[in-house]
């Protein structure tokens, strides 16, 4: 202020000067003022004396860009950190099993993680530099915050990429032996230092949430008290596994394009089955996530009302019926193409499940259909004043907590039986035990089913704790009970059955690929819209009670913007996606093209992005 | 018609249920058109699901649809066929129409039921303790002060209530009271309808500041008279 004061004391001190001279002053002025207007763009802002604050660009804005990279790159580090997992997992199969074909499909999905991995690492440079530039208060502290994380990042950083060069390159070289031994344990690295390349920088992310200040310490003491905030694990965990739900999805995406696209009837079998491991993956994975949401949400609302409310019940709470919509079609989609597998991948299985596959449906409609409806509706006027207010008297309860995870375990436990049934069909049982094997199997899913209603209507007459802490948590308990004894029990008795049909692959209807493509947009949306959701449950503050935003942009973007931006955000992935995965592909399709005339080209040829050393044509 | 007659069916089975049968129900009302586009929406996804599972099923479900838009062997149909090519443009025109006119009715409101509270607010404890008496005497601050549009009943159904748009609160339905934090009211009748923060604009609230009336304590056996009274408890942590 009192730099204001004086400058104004300096003008009105050299006014008297210029007087005589006034008009071509001002047109002098006026004429810097047009020269410099540009820099009204890249404004900085900050007091004349002090450091600068903030940076701007004009037209996009500073937030827009950083949103939008930011979401990109924690889209494609989704991807790259979710498919070592399950890459690793497929070469374990073959590795132990000896079926050759999961190695390929362990190699496929490895291929399309090094073609990500450059991009990712693209994104987050991008990112950190315009962190740096647009917000260098903000970034400042939290450096400062952070330091020794920082570099601990930079290691793990350089371990991951050395140790998945050595992965991709050294696939062919390391098949037999002991060095596959070696192979196998290089994919266990890469998954291990993926995970910390994970939960470092949530760290940072969720301290904005949720930060855990001391004043004194070493450097080391501060960092780790800010690491290990409220927040953290939960995000680490749901965020593990939305990344193999995502990277599953998107998997099986690539899997029904390809199998749209390509003729050979091998490739069809092959993208047929890649489709089908690639949906199985993601669903595995969406099995386990709502368990892992609520858990982050109620350490929100645990740690701060204020939060959670804004979540929960305030300005954001229409953001979870635009989830629910998008797991509900996520959901429905992923049964859909397990139902498709059974009529298409085994003649004669239709007759025998049309009916269950009826029921699974109308039951996966009426759960959606109460996940779906609002507390407060969407509602004229008029209409309301029918309805007496925003809620709906008899459909309003409808719309709390203690319904929705009712039908989110419903729709979980619909959906594993929907998994059960596919693996199950084209199977006849043999063991002397199965028609008493099928009907305990049977009275756990009923007794269960109807144990997870009566908790979820039972929450409606207890206090709010008893049914977080009890009911709710019973429920995913009881969900947790029947996959864990209805798998091993299957299982069992599936390993004496008889195999009354082949399975056939590469024999799905177009529809079948549409509706993985479908999944995976489903899946990106879902987590720009999350990730918008939990940046702006911190409304006006970069670091939660700590340091408020005073930029121009400390204030939450309206809904219709935000759906704008998320729209982009996952339109542009999926490009930036088949961007990536046809130039990963290019060199098949040349060597596929060049066919046995040519022969094939040596291995090991360092390649870009992944378009690596393949033995052979994959189409 | 064959298996397009059962689709059909159903969706305008399912229309008249939810439009003229689920807000007879005693206890109802009529469901907003949101609400029914969606019920509808997710019966139509149903059936194409369904329809669409196996090749037969499909090929009977959407062979009919094709055959009548692409004109093959309609016979007398045809005419019908032109009608609908005509009409249905016609009615996507005029619904994009009525959408996007302008209109003298008042625009939805998505309103925002519960705005956080005041970084201020939240966290706090009710100070008074919970003994019968202190409960009591909230329950007749409740009669004096609250219960004209509250409810003896705490039902949100006290004389004065039918004056207001929205209604006031039934604390009786336990998706209201019981979902919140006794710092919460605190600060929803300290305050009241003037002390929404931004993010609760349009804020449609006729509760009153009772700060300027009523000390703390009285609120805070307030509180507890509402909960003791309409059966519910507060959400904690403990």
């Amino acid at each position: 202020m009192s730099a204001i004061q004086q400058g104004v004391k300096t003008i009105q001190r050299a006014l008297p000067a210029v007087n005589a001279q006034g008009a071509w002053l001002a047109g002098l002025l006026l004429a810097a003022g047009w020269f410099a207007l540009p820099s009204i763009g890249i404004a900085a802002e900050g007091t004349a004396a002090g450091p600068t604050e903030y940076r701007d660009i004009p037209y996009i804005g500073a937030r827009n860009i950083i949103w939008v990279v930011a979401q990109l790159h924690l889209l494609l580090a989704g991807f790259v950190l979710g498919v070592p997992i399950f890459a690793w997992l497929c070469e374990v199969i073959a590795w132990r099993g000896g079926e050759k074909r999961y190695d390929k499909l362990a190699k496929e999905f490895t291929k399309l993680l090094t073609s990500a991995y450059a991009t990712t690492a693209l994104f987050g440079g991008i990112l950190l530099f315009l962190l740096v530039a647009f917000y260098p208060k903000l970034m400042n502290y939290l450096t400062d915050v952070f330091f020794p994380s920082f570099l601990l990042y930079c290691l793990l950083f350089l371990l991951e990429t050395a140790t998945l060069y050595l992965y991709w390159y050294g696939w062919d070289a390391m098949q037999e032996g002991r060095k596959k031994s070696l192979h196998v344990f290089l994919g266990f690295l890469l998954n291990f230092f993926a995970l910390f390349i994970m939960i470092v920088p949530n760290a940072w992310a969720t301290f904005q949430a949720s930060p855990v200040v001391i004043a004194e310490g070493t450097a080391f003491e501060r960092a780790w008290a800010a690491t290990w905030n409220p927040t953290w694990w939960p995000i680490n965990i749901h965020r593990l596994i939305a990344n193999v739900v995502l990277g599953g999805y998107i998997c099986g995406a690539y899997a029904g394009v390809r199998y749209l696209s390509v003729k050979s009837a091998e490739d069809r079998e092959h993208y047929d089955w890649m489709g089908y491991v690639g949906n199985f993956i993601g669903v595995f994975g969406l099995l386990a996530l709502p368990f892992a949401g609520y858990w982050l949400m109620r350490e929100i609302y645990q740690y701060n009302q204020q939060m959670g409310i804004t979540l929960m019940g305030g300005f954001l709470s229409w953001l979870f019926i635009l989830q629910a919509m998008l797991i509900g079609v996520l959901f429905l989609g992923s049964n859909y193409y397990f139902w498709l597998g059974i009529t298409y991948r085994i003649p004669g299985s239709e007759a025998k499940y049309r009916k269950a596959m009826l029921m699974m449906l109308v039951s996966l409609l009426l759960c959606l259909a109460v996940w779906m409806t609002p507390h407060s509706l969407v509602a004229s006027i008029e209409e309301a004043q029918k309805m007496g207010g925003a809620h709906h008297p008899l459909l309003g309860v409808l719309g709390v907590m203690s319904a929705k995870m009712t039908v989110s375990n419903l729709m979980i436990l619909i959906t594993f039986m929907s998994f059960v049934m596919y693996w199950r069909a084209g199977k006849q049982d043999t063991a002397g035990w199965a028609a008493f094997g099928k009907a305990v199997m049977g009275a756990i899913l009923v007794l269960a089913s109807i144990a997870v209603i009566v908790l979820g209507v039972w929450g409606y007459f207890v206090p709010a704790i008893v049914r977080i802490n009890y009911f709710s948590t019973s429920q995913v308990l009881i969900v947790i009970f029947v996959i864990l004894t209805i798998t091993p029990l299957t299982a069992l008795l599936l390993k004496s059955a008889r195999t009354t049909t082949e399975m056939v692959w590469g024999s799905m209807p177009p529809r079948a690929g549409y509706s993985l493509v479908l999944n995976a947009v489903m899946v990106i949306l879902l987590m720009t819209l999350m990730g918008y959701a939990r940046s702006s449950s911190r409304v006006h503050w970069h670091v939660y009670g700590v340091m408020r935003d005073t930029s121009p942009y400390a204030y939450s973007p309206a809904l219709g913007s935000a759906s704008l931006i998320m729209a982009f955000c996952t339109f542009f992935f999926c490009i930036l996606v088949a961007f990536i995965f046809w130039v990963a592909t290019m060199g098949d399709k040349y060597k596929t093209a060049a066919g046995a005339g040519k022969g094939d080209l040596p291995h090991g040829i360092p390649a870009m992005a992944g378009g690596a050393p393949d033995k052979g044509p994959q189409g | 018609m064959g298996a397009l007659g059962k689709p059909i069916i159903l969706m305008v089975a399912m229309y008249v249920f939810i439009k003229f049968v689920l807000p007879n129900i005693p206890g109802s009302a009529p469901l907003p058109s949101s609400l029914i586009a969606l019920y509808l929406l997710l019966t139509g996804s149903g059936i194409v699901i369904f329809q669409t599972l196996s090749k037969e099923s499909k090929d009977a479900f959407w062979g009919p649809m094709q055959r009548f838009l692409t004109g093959e062997n309609l016979g007398g149909l045809q005419a019908l066929r032109y009608g609908v090519l005509i009409l249905f443009p016609l009615l996507v025109g005029w619904q994009t129409y009525g959408s996007t006119a302008v209109s003298d009715l008042p625009p939805i409101e998505s309103r925002t039921i519960h705005p956080a509270p005041p970084g201020e607010y939240t966290g706090l404890s009710n100070p008074v303790a919970k003994t019968p008496d202190n409960i009591m005497q909230g329950k007749g601050f409740y009669a004096a002060y609250c219960s004209p549009c509250h409810g003896g009943n705490f039902d949100g159904k006290g004389p004065a209530a039918r004056g207001f748009v929205p209604a006031p609160a039934n604390f009786a339905d336990p998706t209201t009271i019981a979902m919140l934090q006794e710092s919460y009211l605190f600060w929803r009748i300290k305050k009241g309808g003037v002390g929404l923060p931004i993010e609760g604009t349009p804020w449609k609230s006729a509760m009153p500041r009772w700060e300027v009336e009523l000390p703390d304590e009285w609120i805070w056996k307030i509180i507890m008279g509402e909960y003791d009274g309409a059966h519910q408890s507060p959400r904690t942590w403990e």
